[in-house]
């Protein structure tokens, strides 16, 4: 047995993940090196398991079947990509089931207290852009979901692996050697996969939350010039709630949520083709801002 | 895994007696949320807590969770009622007459087996000779087949109870049309128009549509769940224990429940609802009608066996709640229900194509 209930937190959440897959324990040991491990005492939200889906998928083209609670949220995956397809399921865990929170899809990264808030569509170089803010020295709160506190109007960090897709895991692995990426799982539903290890300072601080002052909504195109423009508050409410999955679930609340956000920030569209572009722009506008 | 089967009946005791709530530690809560999410019944613990007064005693960390799905089950009644207000407005043109089931007749009756409840599709009933229209019309106004291929089409046209699935292209909720509440196949074939003659019109905003009576609903919501494989066992049994609460503070539903099984030729099914919700639930069934349940059984299987099949069909689908036995009784009510649903020549037929067709 690999491993039986390893209590690891999850956002606002703490999940005890069961799984006999030795390969998996591996790239967990490795990428989640820094992670607390919770004793027996903490509250445990959601019980998540990964396994086979049946007795025959042990042996014939193996399989591996994610489930959470008895429920099951996505078809079995080639065995090999049992990481990327745990990662998939503790996202699904967070923007199902944290209703206390806007859960927006965005990176999150943090300085000096204050967040910055990257919101996108896949595609848009958004969890590349994270690791590079990163990388050169900001808090890595999410780089894939925004929890907004309803009440409070912060953002509680994640702090989980980055996610990094085809062209951008050999951009990120190019960093420097201190970045760690998982293995690269090819074929999967959105290419080949690898995640970055969150740096050990950012896991340290996951306690911390941030006031969110920028969002910028990035755009990655190959050859390119680069264009900034502060987006209208209207246009930044429109664009947030269209990133927001559980707006329907919050309703007014949710509303009213994202309407304070848009409120107490600054909204920018930023299109670039280079960090040496986007970067700079990024933290000229941080420093209008703070 | 530790503590493999601790705690098989914790959800079930808490929904029938909410006062054990107060005697409840943490690693009890943990379980209870759990299982009530892997049984989909968090929206109905959270109201029966409230309701009971008990809901104080959940800890912060469980009762977000709590607070969560009965936020979730509001927005859902929301929902269902916005779809058949469209299902109204696309339907009325035809003069035919629509049944609710299921869920939707709960919700659109507001009856307290809706209350927190979550709504996966929504069911209705037309006679069989309006099903083109039906279908033409659904289709205009946004509603399309999501089993597409050519054995799935033949699967439900020839032998099913109901239509393809259907889906809206936009909202994606789920859509059934059944034109009678058994697959033919499974050799039962009450005659739907008993089911449109006895079928009450609803007052008020929803007259368009009708319900079944009351005998009929409780006897075609047993058939969905005996007949079926118990995904969501514990969720229907609540539902059932709900109606029967309801409708049995009339004293005469109980012999015209019976009654109208024998009719029906569906009395089995009504026998194991009764006796499994008083087993579960405490149902409120008379002492008259339960003594008398047995002799009314007609089984081939031997009664300990039944016994041991819905015990471990009726646990929430969460490992805190199995047994070792658990899987293989999971195994059995798979293979009972086909078994029921259809002849051995076909079920033959249905699962050399699942196994080697569809590969």
């Amino acid at each position: 047995m690999a491993f039986q209930g390893l209590r690891i937190p999850c956002g606002p959440f703490n999940v005890s993940i069961h799984s006999d897959l030795e390969t998996l324990a591996c790239v967990l040991h490795k990428i989640y090196a820094d992670f607390p491990i919770a004793d027996e005492s903490v509250y445990v939200d959601f019980e998540v398991q990964l396994k086979a889906p049946n007795h025959l998928r042990k042996f014939v083209r193996p399989q591996i079947s994610f489930s959470c609670d008895g429920r099951i949220p996505f078809k079995p995956l080639p065995i090999g990509q049992a990481f990327p397809m745990l990662e998939w399921g503790l996202n699904w865990v967070i923007s199902s089931h944290a209703h206390s929170y806007l859960v927006i899809h965005a990176a999150v990264v943090e300085k000096n207290g204050r967040a910055l808030i990257l919101a996108a569509d896949p595609g848009s170089g958004k969890s590349t852009l994270c690791a590079a803010l990163v990388h050169r020295g900001w808090r890595l709160l999410s780089d894939e979901l925004a929890l907004v506190d309803l009440v409070s109007g912060n953002v509680l960090p994640i702090a989980r692996p980055i996610s990094l897709k085809n062209a951008s895991i050999g951009v990120v692995g190019a960093f420097g050697a201190d970045v760690e990426l998982s293995p690269v799982c090819h074929d999967t539903a959105k290419g080949s996969i690898a995640h970055m290890k969150p740096p050990a300072a950012s896991v340290d601080l996951v306690a911390l939350s941030a006031k969110p002052i920028l969002v910028v909504f990035p755009k990655y195109s190959k050859d390119t010039q680069l264009v900034s423009e502060t987006v209208g508050s209207a246009h930044a409410f429109l664009e947030i709630a269209r990133h927001t999955f559980n707006f329907s679930v919050l309703a007014g609340d949710g509303f009213d949520a994202i309407g304070r956000l848009v409120d107490g920030v600054r909204a920018c569209r930023i299109s670039y083709s280079s960090f040496d572009q986007v970067i700079p722009e990024i933290e000229r506008l941080w420093r209008e801002t703070e | 895994m530790t503590a493999i089967g601790a705690n098989p009946h914790l959800l079930a005791s808490v929904l029938s007696k909410p006062d054990l709530a107060a005697e409840l530690d943490t690693r009890k809560w943990e379980r209870l949320v759990w299982q009530s999410r892997a049984a989909e019944l968090m929206g109905q613990l959270h109201h029966t807590l409230r309701s009971t007064g008990n809901l104080d005693c959940a800890p912060e960390e469980a009762r977000r969770h709590l607070d969560a799905a009965w936020t979730i089950s509001e927005k859902h009644a929301i929902a269902v009622r916005h779809e058949l207000r469209g299902l109204q407005e696309i339907l009325q043109p035809l003069g035919i007459p629509v049944i609710l089931l299921k869920g939707a007749a709960y919700c659109a009756q507001n009856n307290r087996a809706s209350i927190g409840r979550i709504f996966n599709d929504i069911d209705i009933l037309v006679p069989k000779s309006a099903l083109p229209a039906v279908e033409e019309r659904l289709t205009w106004a946004g509603w399309f087949a999501t089993h597409t291929n050519a054995y799935d089409e033949r699967y439900y046209r020839d032998w099913m109870h109901e239509i393809p699935p259907l889906e809206h292209k936009n909202r994606a909720t789920a859509l059934d049309v059944h034109h009678t509440i058994l697959p033919p196949t499974s050799g039962i074939r009450p005659d739907p128009n008993d089911f449109f003659t006895a079928a009450k019109p609803l007052a008020g905003e929803w007259s368009f549509f009708k319900v079944l009576s009351r005998e009929d609903m409780v006897i075609h919501s047993a058939c969905h769940l005996f007949f079926g494989e118990f995904h969501k066992g514990l969720r229907d049994l609540l539902d059932l224990h709900a109606l029967l609460t309801d409708f049995g503070a009339d004293n005469q539903f109980w012999d015209a429940l019976l009654d109208r099984a024998d009719h029906l030729g569906l009395t089995q099914p009504v026998v194991d609802v009764l006796q499994q919700s008083c087993r579960i639930y405490n149902t409120p069934v008379p002492a008259s009608i339960r003594d008398n349940l047995q002799i009314r059984a007609s089984t081939r299987w031997p009664r300990w066996m039944r016994a041991w099949l819905f015990e471990h069909a009726l646990r929430p689908n969460h490992y805190s709640a199995a047994g070792v036995t658990t899987p293989f009784g999971h195994w059995m009510i798979f293979a009972r229900s086909h078994w029921l649903r259809m002849p051995l020549p076909l079920l033959i037929y249905h699962i050399s194509h699942k196994l080697f067709a569809e590969k």
